[in-house]
């Protein structure tokens, strides 16, 4: 029961650390490595907390799991791809610049 | 079915990039007739569930039909099939075997999205819409729309991520995501709310209402004008969908607080909106803001939170999709037509683009939501509920909101007559452009004079039945 709860809290601080570094970093990759980081907290609080819902190893969450993994990594990939794709539109400038209208 | 459809489409796009115009048209209007055809299983049995491969509903997959699901599924395919035709007209063979598919895939989430039982499948396909979505918008390419789509891709993945922390608290305390499974068993505990904060947080992220609308203007700005209208009419309101299912259904308004918040910023939405939309000098961008506005009009139902007020948030919703897709459409063709969106140039469209300046003052009418149209339907039944129940703020809210609206259409309108100082170099639009534009903004009309139909379709099933039995009473009086 602690573990599970260990597990949970890791899981939240890593989501937190992820959305500090989504925010602060201008650097694309830094904001996608920081979604990965908050991707990672969210799925081990699902199976973190998916062992206090049933007694026994409940295997819905790790289905959830998986399918959330296929997401992400399809996401990464098109955020690398679009990440690129602006690097060499936009010179070398790697970051976003403010929209200016 | 009407999932698998649409991907047997995409996939078909994928490997046949010569027919990809064809195919497209094929497939949208085959997705057409099986929505018609669901029209027609739906109102003979009422609301349906389709268990996905024969497994129940607490371990396997299940479909849902009803009255609201259905509603968003043809106004998907109304706009849908006019911006495909004006699709295939505005695209260059080398962009239409990239738009096709992306298209076809939205879809595919779109029509999963409204049929989903079950709080992780919309998961998966709000990322699918996202993944999609941002694909589209940079179908435009250069480095504005570049930089708006990264934008995107990056508020929708914290969206979406903010929304799966909810759903695994929701598993954790009730050991199910299926939503009639979670109207059961929901109890008000801290962890619930805590999960209902996070995922109302992500999707208001997703539906951009106002303090984290920032995306949204660049990124529907900068899309092509066919993607545009798909992005404001329909993907911004499937992540509203997914938010009306969660506090209609699952989480219904027990408490006042939640409701009273996000009507407030609705209100903001609307005034913010409104003003920044004046303020602006290119058309695209003004069209942005307006929805930024519109979208704030959906969540004053919130705080008033009876049958009525769903009813017009829901009938406000798909007058809009219709006009400002049509608004969307339209600039487009000035666009082309000019070479640029500056509204201060528009150089005499009213006679030289008679259609397309026609379409757009038709759903400006519907935005404004002056009489005959639908516009104006959705905001009288809430404003007749905000009246009733005694809630004079939110009604001036929207009646200003309205006004604002008129400012900045006329805006555009009056510089659409008169003869600009600088001359361009006016290049040909294609009548099908033209016609597709105005067809869309006269349906937001006709749909205000049909107004018993929806109403009527809203009901089956009883989606939006929930609500304090006093104030219903009055409201149905």
């Amino acid at each position: 029961m602690n573990n599970a709860y260990l597990y949970a809290l890791t899981g939240i601080a890593l989501f937190t650390l992820g959305l500090y570094a989504l925010i602060i970093y201008s650097h694309l990759l830094r904001k996608i490595l920081a979604l990965n980081i908050m991707t990672g907290g969210v799925f081990l609080q699902l199976v973190a907390l998916s062992t206090r819902a049933r007694p026994l190893l409940d295997a819905v969450p790790h289905a959830m799991v998986i399918t959330g993994i296929v997401v992400a990594v399809s996401a990464t990939a098109l955020a690398l791809a679009l990440m690129l794709r602006l690097r060499d539109a936009s010179g070398s400038a790697e970051l976003i610049e403010e929209p200016t209208e | 079915m009407l999932i698998v459809l649409p991907l047997i489409g995409t996939l078909l796009c994928f490997l046949l990039p010569r027919q990809v115009k064809a195919l497209g048209l094929m497939t949208a209007l085959a997705i057409a007739a099986g929505a018609v055809a669901l029209l027609w299983q739906l109102l003979e049995q009422g609301a349906m569930r389709y268990p996905v491969g024969g497994w129940g509903a607490p371990l396997g997959i299940d479909l849902y039909v009803d009255g609201l699901s259905l509603l968003m599924l043809l106004i998907t395919v109304t706009v849908g099939l006019a911006v495909s035709i004006y699709a295939n007209a505005a695209f260059k063979p080398e962009k239409a075997v990239y738009f096709w598919p992306l298209w076809l895939l939205l879809w595919t989430a779109l029509n999963a999205l409204f049929l989903s039982a079950d709080l992780f499948n919309l998961y998966v396909t709000l990322e699918l819409l996202g993944l999609s979505a941002v694909a589209l918008v940079a179908l435009a390419g250069g480095s504005a729309a570049l930089g708006a789509a990264m934008r995107y891709l990056l508020v929708s993945l914290l969206g979406s991520m903010l929304y799966l922390l909810g759903l695994a608290l929701l598993y954790h305390s009730f050991a199910s995501v299926d939503i009639a499974i979670l109207a059961q068993r929901m109890e008000s505990t801290p962890a619930v709310w805590a999960a209902m904060v996070l995922m109302t947080a992500g999707l208001l992220l997703k539906t951009a209402l106002f303090p984290l609308h920032f995306w949204l203007p660049p990124a529907h700005a900068n899309a092509p004008a066919a993607v545009s209208a798909l992005l404001s009419a329909l993907v911004v309101k499937a992540s509203f969908y997914i938010l009306l299912r969660l506090w209609l259904e699952v989480f219904p308004l027990s408490h006042a607080a939640p409701g009273q918040f996000l009507g407030l910023l609705g209100a903001a939405a609307i005034l913010w909106g409104g003003v920044q939309a004046l303020r602006q000098t290119r058309l695209k961008m003004l069209i942005a803001y307006s929805t930024v506005s519109q979208l704030g009009y959906l969540f004053i139902a919130f705080p008033l939170a009876t049958t009525m007020a769903w009813k017009g948030a829901m009938y406000l919703l798909l007058s809009h999709a219709l006009a400002k897709s049509a608004m969307f459409l339209a600039a487009g063709n000035l666009l082309l037509f000019g070479g640029h969106d500056r509204i201060s140039h528009l150089d005499r469209v009213a006679q030289r683009l008679p259609l397309t300046l026609a379409a757009f003052a038709l759903a400006g009418v519907s935005i404004m939501g002056l009489p005959p149209s639908a516009g104006f339907v959705g905001k009288w039944l809430l404003l007749d509920t905000a009246l009733r129940s005694g809630e004079w703020g939110w009604a001036v809210v929207m009646i200003l909101g309205s006004l604002l609206a008129a400012a900045y259409v006329f805006k555009v309108i009056g510089y659409a007559f008169t003869q600009a100082e600088v001359t361009h170099e006016a290049s040909e639009v294609s009548p099908t452009m033209e016609w597709t534009a105005f067809a869309l903004a006269l349906a937001a009309i006709v749909l205000g004079l049909l107004t018993h139909w929806p109403l009527a379709l809203m009901d089956i099933g009883a989606p939006l039945a929930i609500s304090l039995p006093a104030l219903d009473s009055g409201a149905a009086a």
